[in-house]
């Protein structure tokens, strides 16, 4: 398998085995539809370098919140993040050069192409346009991506697609930490193992930590190294896989989700919905 | 120091060229726009080759030429700096527009090389596009420049721009404040400042207190300015009563704007406003 390389941005992260701390981290919002709600309550966790940290939960459990407090979007009202020992807030922009982030929507200026897209966001991470050419059809053709079709505009490829780019596009800045919310939903199955494969091959021949925020069971359990289950904005389990079934008596992932829930996955997401209407 | 400043400028440059892309993926919008512009300047130039018709009074050659070029800077300088004011205002709508930007603003981007890039590609924007309105118009209407001082006319264009930017920059926060209403309340308070500039007419035919608005617009100086500079010929020393105001206006407005927006970004930070929709 060809291996990328990319320039790595001019930061040093501080030593240690840590690339993410959160401590009692906090987050609430207001509106005068639903008063004052608490979407992260006390959220404590660490994901250390080189690890897979699945955050599972269901719609509206605070996984995203979560994820865009991690990406700078959003000020914690409580506790504190730190990024491979830097400060997210005192050291913001230092924070901003190791990470990026895929959401679940690509965004993108969906009237350019995949290239001018990629040319643009390496641009902005400092990497220069002839090296984010070469990397990006590198990237794009280990995704699955049909290459021939990089210079069209993104709006007429397809979601799976512009998934893959938004995943590419991430990967070209050879980011330190790489945060996916829920990178594979509304993808195809054949699509949805690419970018899964994809994802575990980067983690096991770089040095990328990844925290991936899902609600779906088998990617938690097919990607990550430790699962944290994220419920009412609350962490009420993490451990691996194995280690969250064997404290909880339960064969399946799904069993270990209703036990600390009280709840089925597709029960949460349903009743998340249902609030959301 | 050079290094850091090459590099900011490289940053800077993305959103050029990106813009530069946009606008080619958006070409037929931008005909649209280039349409509207020279058919509303030409429309406003015909007003002023009319007028004997409209006046009833029979009026000589060289009025009817002065009041036609009278007009037209007022609305060619109008476009330009209201290009300017809109763009620089759209900067957080516009990517709100595509879902851009979370993206845009998470990535290292210090907010004052991202503004400076933003606003590099609209003065490249409104620069083209003033230029071919007036190319388009002086091909329907006769256009005397004999008397034309255009060095003084583009200083007070640059000096205006420069205060633009500064209230296109601060007005660009709203949709931030306001993810709703904020583009609104930006082009409200562009439609207030034509009202009260001068832009087709002297200030001193609106109501009083319009006047005292007028006195805080550095488009009535800028236009007031560019009329002086190419009607009859005012040299900068002559015309320095016009641009000392206009240039206190970019002066403060540049950094006070830049700093509302960084304070607004945090804002929008720590009550979840800084997202893709409103």
């Amino acid at each position: 398998m060809a291996t990328l390389t990319a320039t790595r941005p001019e930061v040093r992260p501080t030593a240690g085995r840590d690339a993410l701390v959160a401590r009692s981290v906090t987050k609430t919002f207001k509106s005068s539809r639903e008063g004052v709600r608490r979407a992260v309550d006390a959220v404590s966790l660490r994901v250390v370098r080189g690890e897979i940290y699945g955050l599972l939960g269901a719609n509206g459990s605070g996984k995203s919140t979560l994820i865009r407090m991690f990406s700078t979007l959003l000020t914690p009202d409580a506790g504190d993040v730190r990024v491979f020992g830097l400060d997210m807030r005192r050291d913001e922009d230092a924070v901003k050069r190791l990470i990026n982030r895929v959401s679940v929507e690509a965004s993108f200026f969906k009237k350019l192409s995949a290239m001018e897209n990629l040319v643009y966001a390496g641009r902005l991470y400092g990497v220069a346009p002839e090296e984010s050419r070469a990397k990006a059809m590198e990237i794009l053709r280990r995704l699955g991506v049909d290459v021939a079709r990089v210079n069209e505009p993104l709006e007429q490829l397809s979601r799976g697609m512009q998934q893959k780019v938004a995943i590419a596009r991430a990967f070209l800045t050879a980011p330190t930490l790489l945060l996916l919310d829920e990178p594979t939903t509304g993808l195809d199955i054949r699509s949805k193992r690419e970018v899964q494969t994809f994802v575990r091959d980067l983690r096991d021949e770089h040095d990328a930590t990844i925290l991936l925020t899902t609600h779906d069971l088998d990617e938690a359990e097919r990607l990550s190294d430790r699962i944290g289950i994220l419920h009412d904005g609350r962490l009420v389990a993490e451990g691996t896989a194995d280690e969250l079934r064997a404290r909880h008596g339960a064969t399946a992932l799904e069993d270990v989700f209703m036990s600390v829930t009280g709840r089925r996955l597709d029960e949460a997401d349903a009743a998340a919905e249902e609030k959301a209407k | 120091m050079m290094t850091a400043m090459g590099g900011q400028l490289g940053l800077a440059y993305a959103f050029v060229e990106r813009e530069i892309a946009l606008s080619k993926r958006y070409w037929a919008w931008e005909l649209v726009w280039l349409v509207y512009g020279i058919v509303t300047s030409l429309s406003v130039a015909y007003i002023g080759l009319a007028l004997s018709e409209i006046s009833g009074v029979a009026v000589d050659d060289a009025t009817v030429s002065r009041t036609v070029l009278y007009l037209l800077v007022g609305t060619i300088a109008w476009r330009f700096l209201g290009i300017i004011f809109e763009n620089i205002g759209e900067v957080i709508a516009w990517e709100r527009w595509e879902g851009t930007i979370e993206y845009t603003f998470m990535s290292p981007v210090p907010r004052f090389t991202h503004l400076i890039g933003m606003c590099g590609a609209t003065l490249v924007r409104a620069t083209a596009f003033s230029i071919a309105i007036l190319a388009a118009v002086t091909l329907f209407v006769p256009v005397d420049l004999s008397n034309a001082n255009v060095l003084s006319a583009l200083v007070l264009l640059a000096v205006g721009a420069l205060a633009f930017v500064g209230l296109g920059i601060a007005s660009a926060s709203f949709p931030l404040l306001w993810t709703e209403k904020g583009l609104q309340m930006a082009y409200i308070v562009q439609a207030v400042v034509l009202l009260v500039s001068g832009v087709y007419y002297p200030t001193d035919v609106l109501p009083a207190w319009m006047q005292v608005l007028s006195t805080i617009s550095p488009a009535t100086y800028v236009i007031e300015g560019m009329r002086m500079a190419l009607l009859d010929g005012a040299d900068l020393l002559t015309l320095w009563p016009n641009v000392w105001p206009a240039l206190v206006v970019g002066v403060l407005s540049v950094p006070l704007g830049l700093r509302l927006f960084v304070a607004v970004e945090r804002y929008a930070k720590r009550t979840g406003r800084l997202k893709r929709s409103g």
